[in-house]
């Protein structure tokens, strides 16, 4: 069945015909791979390229070690403590169940934090070291390590954690550091991307939230190559970031735990401030916290005892609260008068235990009155009378002016927390701010530090500070930053007339010294170190004319929370000062009683920069004050600390 | 028939067979499964193990098929067409019932030494087929519509089953080749042209019914063929693939990152790098120098086989070798085009360069056929 030649020549030619045609086909399809190829691999190559590396290239932040502060002597505040904690990577491991049981027969692991690890291992690759424990003793990781073989997969690790040795002695001022959260990125402006590390450590509050960018440093990168499964190949390169900045404070560390000491049980805020340079020594509140619990993770029962406690421990009331001055505030409304010319240091005021004023009654802290008081003696006895009389001559405004002049009703530029404004109220405030008339009986009321005047611990401490030395003392806190020294601002003269201010300062050295002042019963007795003072109480509740008729509650029958606050503000030595205190007890009660023997207890620690000796105290004090010294003493020793830290 | 229809006068006998073999196809042939084993090596990080050595025996075993396969005259392959296509076949529907279910699909058939893909035998099985079909059919009955239905069936019947396994480049290379078997043989334009026409109609019909309330095909499989035509809309779902290939094509540039450098292959960013995705792994590393040395490698392949095609005047013969190199170049233009993102990615392997036993194998005995028809041509 041979086919016909003729067939078989047409069929040929039909196959060549289709074949060549095919052949065009593809020739056509191999350019367009070609021109397609051209076009990937030529016009868009650096395209491509740009994008292999970023595929490749992971880059991975290097934490800087962060700052550590100091007290002014070079007393640890806050550092960073070595912790040593445990990992395990799943690959290594093989059999997790396992490994992680035999972890736990050497070191205390709960069933809940290895349920927790293998839950989060299976979340993540195979080669994600994942935590098991943290804050492990040294013993541990010595038995970790020692039993390596047995423990495949296992890494003991050092890192870094933020710890304050003084713990709660320093938390309102340091602060603390806790995790980033989304509010504080929220409210954050800088693109730091250290933030973006998970569980990143920031300041929360003081002056390790206010000092952050300067504490935290920069970050060092670590550029990796990575593969598809995020594993890391090998590292290209390495960028070392810059620690934080080492932070000196102006504190004394020991003055500062004295002064919590000394005020442990009284819900209180003192400061003491340095007359020379403004320096800050100490900044004690009280109740206070342990902010290396915050920085641990607070436990619920813990933060809820804290925020439910009525004397607000959480409260850095030394520098955030806002009290009325009460007589603190005389100098202020005597100094505004004097300087104004109105009243002389001399003239006298008849104080008959009240006064009128347009048809109110102001009465005199004593019921009887003064009699003939001048300056001196208002200020030593705190004749309320005397005050209501001057302050109508001078007017609200130039006794608020003069306040702002002292250092109230301003928020100093401190890295700290809240720091309160305080308030010195003229006429033009309560208009804003009330929508209201000032009074003349507003005026009467602000005159002794009642009414709308408020004020914090620190500027009463600036006030007395400034009626010292005549100087503008400005507050100062941070000491050197790396070691070098910041400036102080406290030379610029108040420009009053220096009369004026040592007749203040007498009457002042008489309250305390005065065996008719009314802080005589909290004196000291060493000449050279004789302090000059002022108290105060300051009402929180009006004294109606009927219990007034009946004769006034006393502070021990009305509730914790009704009570008058009591206040002392004083410096020392008296002839030539060096330091000046606040003090603010709430609801203490009267300012003489309550406040003034904190206030020369911690002022005569600074003056002798330790525990003074007895004779510094009035001689019948000596056995109370001996016993009470050891008390503290034993609270502050470091022995004792250590035991309480563990 | 009998091979009294070849003029065996001129035709060589015993082993001097070898002196007439194509020795040139051989040669490009060589030089392509060559490449193919420089590119295993690399991508196992310079390493014969664990794809250069296995490929390397598979290429002996399938050389030494193709000249035992060539030695056999070419008549006997032509009288044995329709036992393979049924023998394959029903290899086919065993697979389909039995077959190891491997990446999600039925593909193999576990012969110990090796995994055999039916689905890979029968697009040679197909072209044996179609060439001793139309060489059997006169000449003037070859656009018979009822002549043109018998081949239809013919290629229909596998694919419908490769379809179900599901192994969707299979498919398509059955239809596309036979389709070519057709075309070569002189089937009327009008039948392609109608083929045409109605298969874009139906695409944009389908297209078009998006969103009316009498569509086609679900919604899934709409955002499927979105991500197919725009593979940045999901670059870490379906589009993943494709845009790391088009990054890893795009970075070799000219010249390429060098042997064993590409970074997108050596870190696990392609898939599929040692197999379907090996032409991109080449472009890498040797950038467009290397691909286009490919490419022309390809194309030589597919002339040399239309230069033996014309010169034999056995239509069985042409219209085998024809079909041969047409499958050939499908692979090879599948392959490329879903690598570069023209195409869907279906998984079809680029020929003798991706590894993989069965692929290799069928395609070296193939080639085989066509130097039997090299060799046993009338002269």
């Amino acid at each position: 069945m041979k086919r016909p030649a003729r067939d078989s020549a047409e069929s040929s030619r039909s196959i060549t015909r289709r074949a060549l045609f095919v052949g065009g086909l593809q020739l056509g399809i191999m350019s367009v791979i070609g021109l397609r190829m051209r076009s990937i691999q030529i016009e868009q190559a650096e395209q491509y390229r740009l994008l292999a590396e970023e595929n490749r290239i992971n880059i991975r932040l290097l934490p800087p070690a962060r700052g550590q502060i100091f007290d002014r002597n070079g007393r640890a505040l806050a550092v960073n403590e070595q912790n040593y904690r445990v990992v395990i990577v799943r690959e290594d491991a093989g059999d997790v169940q396992e490994v992680l049981s035999r972890l736990q027969q050497l070191i205390p692991v709960t069933d809940e934090e290895v349920a927790r690890t293998i839950e989060e291992m299976n979340r993540r690759s195979p080669f994600v070291p994942v935590t098991v424990a943290e804050r492990i003793e040294w013993e541990d990781i010595a038995r970790v390590t020692l039993n390596a073989p047995a423990l495949p997969g296992v890494i003991a690790e050092v890192g870094l954690s933020r710890s304050y040795p003084l713990g709660a002695d320093t938390a309102h001022v340091v602060g603390y550091v806790g995790p980033v959260s989304d509010y504080d990125l929220s409210r954050i402006e800088d693109q730091d991307p250290l933030l973006q590390i998970p569980r990143f450590q920031i300041g929360k509050t003081g002056v390790e939230n206010k000092l952050e960018r300067m504490l935290r440093g920069s970050a060092g990168t670590r550029r990796i190559e990575v593969n598809s499964a995020g594993r890391i190949m090998r590292e290209v390169d390495r960028q070392e970031g810059a620690p934080g900045a080492d932070v000196q404070l102006t504190i004394d560390s020991r003055l500062q735990s004295y002064a919590e000491a000394r005020l442990e049980g009284e819900s209180a805020g003192a400061v003491v401030i340095d007359l020379e340079t403004g320096d800050l020594r100490a900044i004690a509140s009280a109740p206070t916290f342990d902010p290396n619990k915050f920085v641990r993770g607070i436990s619920v029962p813990d933060w809820t005892a804290l925020n439910e406690n009525i004397y607000r421990p959480l409260a850095a009331k030394a520098f955030q609260g806002s009290y009325p001055p009460g007589s603190t505030f005389k100098m202020i409304t005597a100094l505004a008068a004097i300087e104004d010319g109105l009243v002389t240091p001399d003239e006298t005021v008849y104080c008959r235990g009240y006064v009128e004023v347009s048809g109110t009654r102001f009465h005199c802290w004593k019921p009887g009155g003064h009699g003939n008081v001048n300056l001196h003696e208002s200020l030593k006895q705190s004749c309320d009378c005397y005050y209501y009389e001057i302050c109508q001559r001078v007017g609200i405004d130039k006794i608020s002016a003069m306040a702002r002049r002292m250092g109230l009703g301003q928020a100093f530029d401190l890295p700290l927390s809240a720091v309160s404004e305080g308030l010195a109220p003229d006429k033009d405030w309560k208009l804003a701010v009330r929508g209201a008339e000032w009074r003349i009986g507003d005026t009467v009321n602000a005159s002794i530090g009642q009414g709308f005047v408020l004020a914090s611990p620190l500027q009463l401490a600036v006030m007395a500070a400034r009626l010292a030395t005549g100087r503008r003392i400005e507050p100062r806190l941070v000491h050197t930053i790396d070691g070098i020294q910041q400036p102080y601002d406290s030379d610029e003269s108040l420009d009053l007339n220096e009369n004026t201010l040592r007749r203040l300062r007498q009457a002042m050295d008489a309250v305390s010294n005065h065996n008719r002042g009314t802080a005589y019963g909290s004196r000291i007795t060493e000449d050279a170190m004789r302090m000059a003072g002022k108290t105060g109480t300051s009402q929180v509740r009006r004294i109606t004319a009927e219990e007034r008729e009946r004769g006034i509650t006393r502070n021990e029958d009305l509730p914790w929370e009704r009570r008058d606050h009591a206040l002392f503000v004083a410096f020392a030595p008296a002839d030539a000062p060096k330091y000046a205190i606040s003090i603010v007890v709430e609801h203490g009660g009267g300012g003489s009683a309550a406040a003034a023997p904190i206030a020369r207890d911690i002022m005569l620690q600074a003056l002798y920069d330790g525990p003074p000796p007895l004779t510094a105290y009035p001689s019948a004090d000596r056995p109370r004050i001996e016993e009470q010294q050891k008390r503290i003493e034993e609270r502050v020793a470091p022995g004792a600390r250590i035991r309480d830290r563990a | 028939m009998s091979y009294l229809e070849y003029n065996v006068k001129f035709v060589p006998s015993g082993i001097r067979k070898v002196l007439y073999l194509n020795w040139g196809l051989i040669l490009l042939l060589s030089a392509i499964v060559a490449f193919g084993l420089l590119m295993q090596y690399s991508v196992a990080g310079g390493s014969t193990q664990p794809w250069m050595e296995p490929q390397f025996k598979r290429f002996l075993m399938g050389l030494f098929a193709m000249f035992v396969v060539a030695m056999v005259p070419i008549w006997f392959w032509r009288n044995v067409s329709a036992v393979a296509y049924v023998g394959t076949f029903l290899l086919l529907i065993y697979v389909e019932l039995f077959g190891s279910v491997r990446m999600g699909a039925q593909r193999w058939i576990d012969l110990g030494f090796m995994r055999l893909q039916p689905s890979e035998l029968m697009k040679i099985a197909l072209v044996m087929l179609l060439a001793a079909y139309y060489d059997w059919l006169p000449l003037k009955k070859v656009s018979r519509p009822l002549w043109v239905l018998i081949p239809a069936v013919l290629i229909l019947l596998p694919t419908a089953l490769v379809l179900t396994q599901p192994d969707l480049g299979t498919a398509l290379l059955l239809m596309m080749g036979g389709g070519a078997m057709m075309f070569l043989a002189g089937v009327h334009w009008a039948y392609f042209g109608t083929v045409i026409v109605s298969g874009v109609g139906l695409v944009a019909t389908v297209l078009k019914s998006r969103g009316t309330p009498w569509q086609l095909i679900e919604d899934y499989q709409f955002r499927r063929i979105d991500t197919f035509l725009d593979p940045s809309n999901d670059p870490l779902g379906a589009g993943y693939h494709i845009t790391q290939a088009k990054i890893a094509l795009g970075s070799g540039g000219l010249t390429g990152r060098g042997f064993m450098q590409g970074t997108q292959t050596r870190l696990n960013f392609l898939p599929e790098k040692h197999t379907d995705f090996i032409f991109v792994t080449l472009a890498e590393e040797f950038g467009l120098i290397g691909a286009v040395m490919l490419l022309t490698l390809y194309a030589l392949v597919v002339g040399f086989c239309i230069v033996s095609a014309l010169r034999n005047r056995d239509r069985f013969s042409s219209l085998l070798t024809l079909g041969i190199a047409v499958t050939f170049f499908l692979y090879f233009a599948v392959n490329t085009f879903m690598v570069m993102g023209l195409a869907p990615v279906v998984g079809v392997p680029l020929p003798l360069v991706s590894y993989g036993g069965s692929v290799m194998l069928v395609l070296l005995a193939a080639f085989g056929l066509v130097q039997s028809a090299h060799v046993h041509r009338a002269r």
